[in-house]
């Protein structure tokens, strides 16, 4: 088993969880992050006084999933959250070594 | 009479709502830790100072009024015979509560000056003391026939006693506590603007009562009062979105609400004294004035964090000085001298100059010795730990935010 972690652009999140939907994967988990890479913050402005703003929002989603799968789904992820612009994330594949689903104590493959 | 009593009875309600727009206004503009503690010191001040108002400071700005003197005496301790009125005046005791409303709100201005580090035992001795101190003798100055008033001066609803008197009070405890913890290094963004544009409608709504409230009747100048205080806020936001235009790229929801605050406080001394495009001229200049003044905090090494001095000190003067350029008798007939610009000549003008400086003056100094002596003695200022913190936690034992 594998996880999927993405950081992608918060408005690309639809899009991506309804092309995973359509891959077929059967959950994911989201969270909101921030942080900064290549693409710089912004800067805000109040009352004249401009403010540096170094990290920028970003959506993190995790999926856990058969090694079988993994390459497909990258690209399924990386095709949905891609503009073409600067910001637009990073996709990274580590090793799960156990899974428990916690309702009926299912393991492995079984409680993906 | 009826009509006129009516009114100051539904003023008084407008002025001291206020209050809390103002505690929102400052509210959405500090850091979310200390939220709380900003709502806190403004709706304190109703708490405290509507006690003290009773007990003593009402009697300190109107006792004895018409003596051109520096402060009243203690005929009305406690209210006593401030009563009802026999039907043919305003009654006394409504005119005290709609002063008291006043006496309120003018010390938590300050607190917007101050954000972020007040210890609250501090602020709330401060507060009270001066309120005794300073705000009942300016109050007596221009509002019952004090020396101010009787020399010439005129303030319809606060641009020396409200404005200039917390604007000053401002420095004057900024000198003493000093700046926020990483003020200049760290960046303090407001926490939640929503909030602020919410308090400046409160505001707007309730300086209605303030300014068109001051006329003590319902009649033409209370009219005019109120026209000049929706028309010069709305010119005053588009001088400072224009600006802000200008020199940024931006227009922001706080440089509207901002411009619209520059604008109340402008047409306050001015509002029943003034006609209809002088309050249009007077909003748009005190919008361009009051964001431009932003440079002062900086100028003078002042963490005046919510901008205290460029929106109520220099709205404040502004207001009260253009008045000596635009008071128009033919809207006021206690406008004795008509302003330069209506052929008045400078006689009003100086005397406006004169008691704005004397306001000014009087209030910097005395709110100095008395910051100075809360902070040696119980301390003003909260501790490193707890300003890194947050007052809300530290200080109230709440936060404003609970997520989980």
């Amino acid at each position: 088993m594998k996880i999927i972690t993405a950081v992608i652009k918060p408005f690309r999140l639809d899009e991506v969880k309804e092309a995973l939907k359509g891959a077929g994967v059967a959950g994911i988990t989201v969270t909101e992050v921030q942080g900064f890479g290549r693409q710089a913050g912004h800067t805000e402005v109040y009352r004249g006084t401009e403010y540096q703003v170094d990290f920028v929002p970003k959506v993190r989603l995790e999926l856990i999933v058969d090694e079988a799968d993994v390459d497909r789904l990258v690209e399924v992820i990386t095709n949905a959250a891609r503009t073409g612009k600067i910001g637009d994330g990073k996709i990274w594949v580590t090793e799960a070594e156990r899974l428990i689903r916690i309702r009926t104590g299912e393991q492995g493959h079984d409680a993906i | 009479m009826e009509g006129n009593i009516a009114w100051v009875l539904i003023s008084t309600a407008l002025v001291l709502f206020m209050t809390p727009g103002l505690a929102f206004f400052y509210g959405g503009m500090v850091r979310s830790k200390n939220f709380l503690a900003m709502l806190m010191q403004n709706f304190f001040a109703i708490g405290l100072l509507a006690v003290v108002w009773t007990v003593v400071g009402y009697s300190l700005a109107f006792g004895s009024a018409g003596d051109g003197g520096w402060i009243g005496n203690l005929d009305f301790l406690g209210m006593k015979d401030v009563g009802l009125g026999d039907g043919t005046v305003l009654p006394p005791i409504l005119f005290a509560t709609f002063q008291m409303t006043f006496a309120i709100i003018t010390p938590a201005l300050i607190t917007g000056a101050t954000a972020d580090r007040l210890k609250f035992a501090g602020y709330a001795v401060l507060i009270g003391v001066w309120s005794i101190l300073v705000y009942s003798p300016v109050a007596h100055w221009a509002f019952a026939g004090g020396w101010v008033a009787e020399m010439g001066a005129l303030d319809f609803a606060g641009g020396l006693v409200v404005h200039i008197n917390a604007g000053a009070a401002a420095i004057a405890v900024l000198l003493v506590i000093g700046a926020r913890k990483g003020h200049g290094k760290e960046p303090m963004p407001p926490h939640a603007l929503p909030w602020t544009l919410m308090g400046t409608g409160i505001l707007w709504f309730g300086w209605f009562g303030f300014n068109a409230g001051s006329a003590l009747a319902a009649d033409g100048i209370a009219a005019q009062a109120l026209f000049n205080t929706l028309v010069a806020p709305a010119a005053a936001m588009l001088g400072w979105l224009i600006v802000e235009k200008v020199k940024g790229k931006h227009v922001t929801t706080l440089g509207a609400a901002s411009g619209a605050v520059a604008g109340m406080v402008a047409i306050t001394p001015c509002a029943g004294f003034v006609g209809s495009m002088a309050a249009v001229i007077i909003g748009f200049a005190a919008g361009i004035i009051c964001y431009l003044a932003l440079f002062i905090k900086e100028a003078a090494k002042l963490d005046d964090a919510l901008d205290v001095i460029a929106v109520h000190l220099v709205g404040g003067i502004f207001g009260s000085v253009a008045l000596g350029l635009f008071a128009d008798a033919s809207i006021n007939g206690i406008v004795e001298h008509e302003g330069l610009f209506l052929g008045g000549g400078a006689d009003l003008l100086i005397d406006q100059i004169v008691a704005s400086v004397a306001v000014f003056a009087f209030s910097l100094i005395v709110t100095y010795v008395i910051a100075k002596a809360i902070d040696a003695t119980m301390g003003l200022r909260v501790d490193e730990e707890t300003e890194q913190v947050g007052l809300d936690q530290v200080l109230h034992a709440e936060t404003a935010y609970n997520n989980l």
